[in-house]
C-alpha cells in the first residue's frame, strides 16, 4: 500500500518585495514522519511554516496537505505551536482558556464542562496539571510551551507544526517534550514538522531532517541530511563537531 | 435627584449615556488590548469633520458624521493594512485631514459655532430625539456583533493563530473599526469630541487592572462604563457642569480606585 503524503510542496517560491524567502522548494513528507527543519537565521524556516499554515501565500508553486489543496484542509487537522516569545503577556487569560481555544477555534468566554475536562486532560498529557488556572502572564517560558503544546494536541491534529518548541525549556522539560511528541506520533500516526536550531535534537528525535537555506539543501534521514557538506552549504561552515549517536530504532518513517 | 428622572432631556441623556457607555466600553476592550487607543481619539476628532459637513449641508449632524467617520475608520484600516506605515501614522493623517475639513466648513458661517461647541464638549441638554434614534441604531448594530466576540478576542490574542484557524481576521478588523467609529460618533453628544476617546479607554483600562480573563474584563468594563455614565450625568445635572467632562472625571476616579485595588499593584 502506498504511504500517504502528509506534505507536498511543488516549486514553491515566496518573495517579500524584491527579497526571496523561499526558492523552488520541492518537498514530499510521508504521513507519520517527524521532520526537523534546520537552517541559519533568515533561511526561510518560519516562512515555510507559515506557508503550511496558510498564513503566507506562495508567490509561485503548489502546496498540498494530505492530498488536498491547503484551503480544503480542515483547520482542526493542523496543530500549531508558535514561539512563546510571540505571546502578548498583557492579554488577560488563564492557561486553560488558551488550551480550549485550540478546541473551539474561538476565544472562549464561558468554558463548558466538556471543554474544561478535555483541556485538563491535554494539560496533564504535557505534565502541566497545575497550570490550568494560572494567568498566562505568570507562566515561565517552559510552562508556556507546555500550554501551547496542550492547545495544539487537544484537537488531535494529523499534522503538528512547531516553531522552536524547546525554547525556554530546561533539559528535563525538553526530554519530556520529545518523549511526548514521539508517543503522540506513535499513537496517532500524526506527522510532525519542527523548526529547531538544535542539531543534536534533530539527529536524535527526527526521522527526517530538512536542511534549508531558502532552497532545500538536504532532506532525508538525519545521517544523510546532516552531513558536513549539507551543513556547510546551508550555514557556510560546520558549527561544531556533530559526533551524534545513530539511533536506528527511530528511522521508521 | 430623582426629580431629574422626570425631565425628558434627562431621560434621553441617561438612555444615551447608558447605551453609549456600554457600547464604548465593550468595543474599548478590543481597542485597548490591541493598543489602538489613539484610534478612538483620532476618530473622535474625525467626527468633527462629519459634524461640520452635516451642519454645512443642513442635515442632522450625527446622520452625516456617522458615515463620514466610518469611512475615515475604514481608510485608516486600509492604509494600515496596505502600507508599512504604522496605525498611529494612519490615524494621525486622517484625523488631521478631517479636523481641517471641519474647521474650513465651520468657518464659512459663524452661526455654526454654538452647535459645534456642543459637539466639542458634550451636553446633556443637547441630546435630542433624533440623536437618541441614532444611538439606538448603533446600539443595535453593536448588539448584533456580540456573537463575534470570540472571533475578535481570538484575533486580539494572536492574529496568526486566528488566521491559521481560517477566521476572517482582516474583514473583522474593518468591521471592528467601522463599529468603533459609529460608537464614537454616537457618543460625541454626551461626552464631546475632545473627550470621547477616554470613554473608549478608561472603563476597559480599569477593568483590565481587576479582571483575570478577557471575558471578565469585557463584562466589568461594560459595568464600569454604564456606572460612570449614569453617575457622571447626574453629577453634571446637579452641579450644572458639562456632562462629558463630569463622566470622564467619574471614570477617571474609578480608574484610580482600580489602580489602588488591582491585585498587581
Amino acid at each position: 500500500m502506498a504511504v500517504e503524503e502528509a506534505i507536498r510542496l511543488e516549486d514553491v517560491h515566496v518573495r517579500f518585495g524584491p527579497y526571496p524567502a523561499l526558492e523552488a522548494v520541492n518537498l514530499t513528507v510521508p504521513a507519520g514522519a517527524f521532520v526537523a527543519v534546520i537552517g541559519p537565521n533568515g533561511a526561510g524556516k518560519s516562512t515555510l511554516l507559515k506557508v503550511l499554515l496558510g498564513l503566507i501565500r506562495p508567490t509561485r508553486g503548489r502546496v498540498r496537505l494530505f492530498g488536498r489543496p491547503l484551503e480544503r484542509v480542515p483547520p482542526s487537522w493542523i496543530g500549531y505551536v508558535p514561539q512563546f516569545k510571540t505571546l502578548d503577556r498583557s492579554f488577560p487569560a488563564l492557561a486553560i482558556e488558551l488550551v480550549v481555544s485550540g478546541l473551539r477555534r474561538r476565544w472562549p468566554g464561558r468554558l463548558l464542562p466538556g471543554e474544561r475536562a478535555a483541556a485538563r486532560e491535554a494539560l496533564a498529557r504535557v505534565r502541566g496539571e497545575g497550570l490550568s488556572e494560572k494567568s498566562l502572564a505568570r507562566l515561565s517560558g517552559g510552562e508556556l510551551q507546555r500550554v501551547y503544546l496542550a492547545r495544539a494536541l487537544i484537537r488531535r491534529p494529523r499534522l503538528l507544526l512547531l516553531d522552536e518548541p524547546a525554547t525556554g525549556m530546561d533539559v528535563l522539560g525538553e526530554a519530556d517534550m520529545y518523549r511526548l511528541l514521539e508517543a503522540y506520533r506513535d499513537e496517532t500516526g500524526a506527522t510532525i514538522l519542527m523548526i529547531t536550531h538544535d542539531w543534536e535534537a534533530a539527529y536524535h528525535h527526527a526521522t527526517r531532517v530538512l536542511v534549508l537555506n531558502r532552497r532545500v539543501i538536504g532532506f532525508g534521514p538525519p545521517e544523510r541530511a546532516l552531513t558536513d557538506e549539507c551543513l556547510r552549504r546551508a550555514f557556510g561552515h560546520v558549527g561544531h563537531e556533530h559526533t551524534l549517536a545513530f539511533h536506528p530504532e527511530r528511522r521508521d518513517a | 435627584m430623582l426629580e431629574a428622572l422626570a425631565l425628558p432631556f434627562m431621560q434621553r441623556a441617561l438612555l444615551a449615556g447608558v447605551l453609549v457607555g456600554a457600547m464604548a466600553s465593550y468595543l474599548g476592550v478590543f481597542v485597548v488590548q490591541r493598543r489602538m487607543s489613539f484610534l478612538g481619539s483620532g476618530l473622535g476628532h474625525a467626527a468633527l469633520g462629519g459634524v461640520a459637513l452635516g451642519l454645512f449641508l443642513g442635515y442632522p449632524p450625527l446622520y452625516v458624521a456617522i458615515p463620514f467617520t466610518v469611512a475615515v475608520a475604514l481608510l485608516i484600516a486600509w492604509v494600515r493594512e496596505r502600507t508599512e506605515l504604522g496605525g498611529d501614522t494612519a490615524v494621525g493623517i486622517f484625523f488631521s485631514l478631517s479636523v481641517a475639513i471641519g474647521i474650513v466648513l465651520l468657518s464659512l458661517k459663524t452661526e455654526y459655532a454654538a452647535d459645534a461647541f456642543t459637539y466639542l464638549f458634550g451636553s446633556i441638554l443637547a441630546v435630542g430625539p433624533a440623536d437618541l434614534w441614532a444611538v439606538a441604531g448603533v446600539a443595535l448594530l453593536t448588539l448584533a456583533s456580540v456573537p463575534l466576540w470570540g472571533r475578535w478576542a481570538y484575533a486580539t490574542f494572536d492574529r496568526d493563530l486566528a488566521r491559521a484557524d481560517r477566521l476572517p481576521v482582516l474583514a473583522d478588523d474593518y468591521l471592528l473599526a467601522a463599529l468603533v467609529a459609529a460608537v464614537v460618533v454616537s457618543a460625541v453628544k454626551v461626552v464631546g469630541i475632545l473627550l470621547v476617546a477616554a470613554f473608549l479607554v478608561l472603563p476597559p483600562a480599569s477593568a483590565r487592572l481587576l479582571a483575570r480573563t478577557f471575558a471578565g474584563t469585557t463584562v466589568l468594563a461594560i459595568g464600569l462604563g454604564v456606572a460612570g455614565a449614569v453617575a457622571g450625568l447626574f453629577l453634571a445635572y446637579l452641579f450644572d457642569v458639562p456632562s462629558g467632562a463630569t463622566v470622564i472625571l467619574v471614570e477617571s476616579g474609578l480608574f484610580l480606585a482600580a489602580l489602588l485595588f488591582s491585585p498587581k499593584t
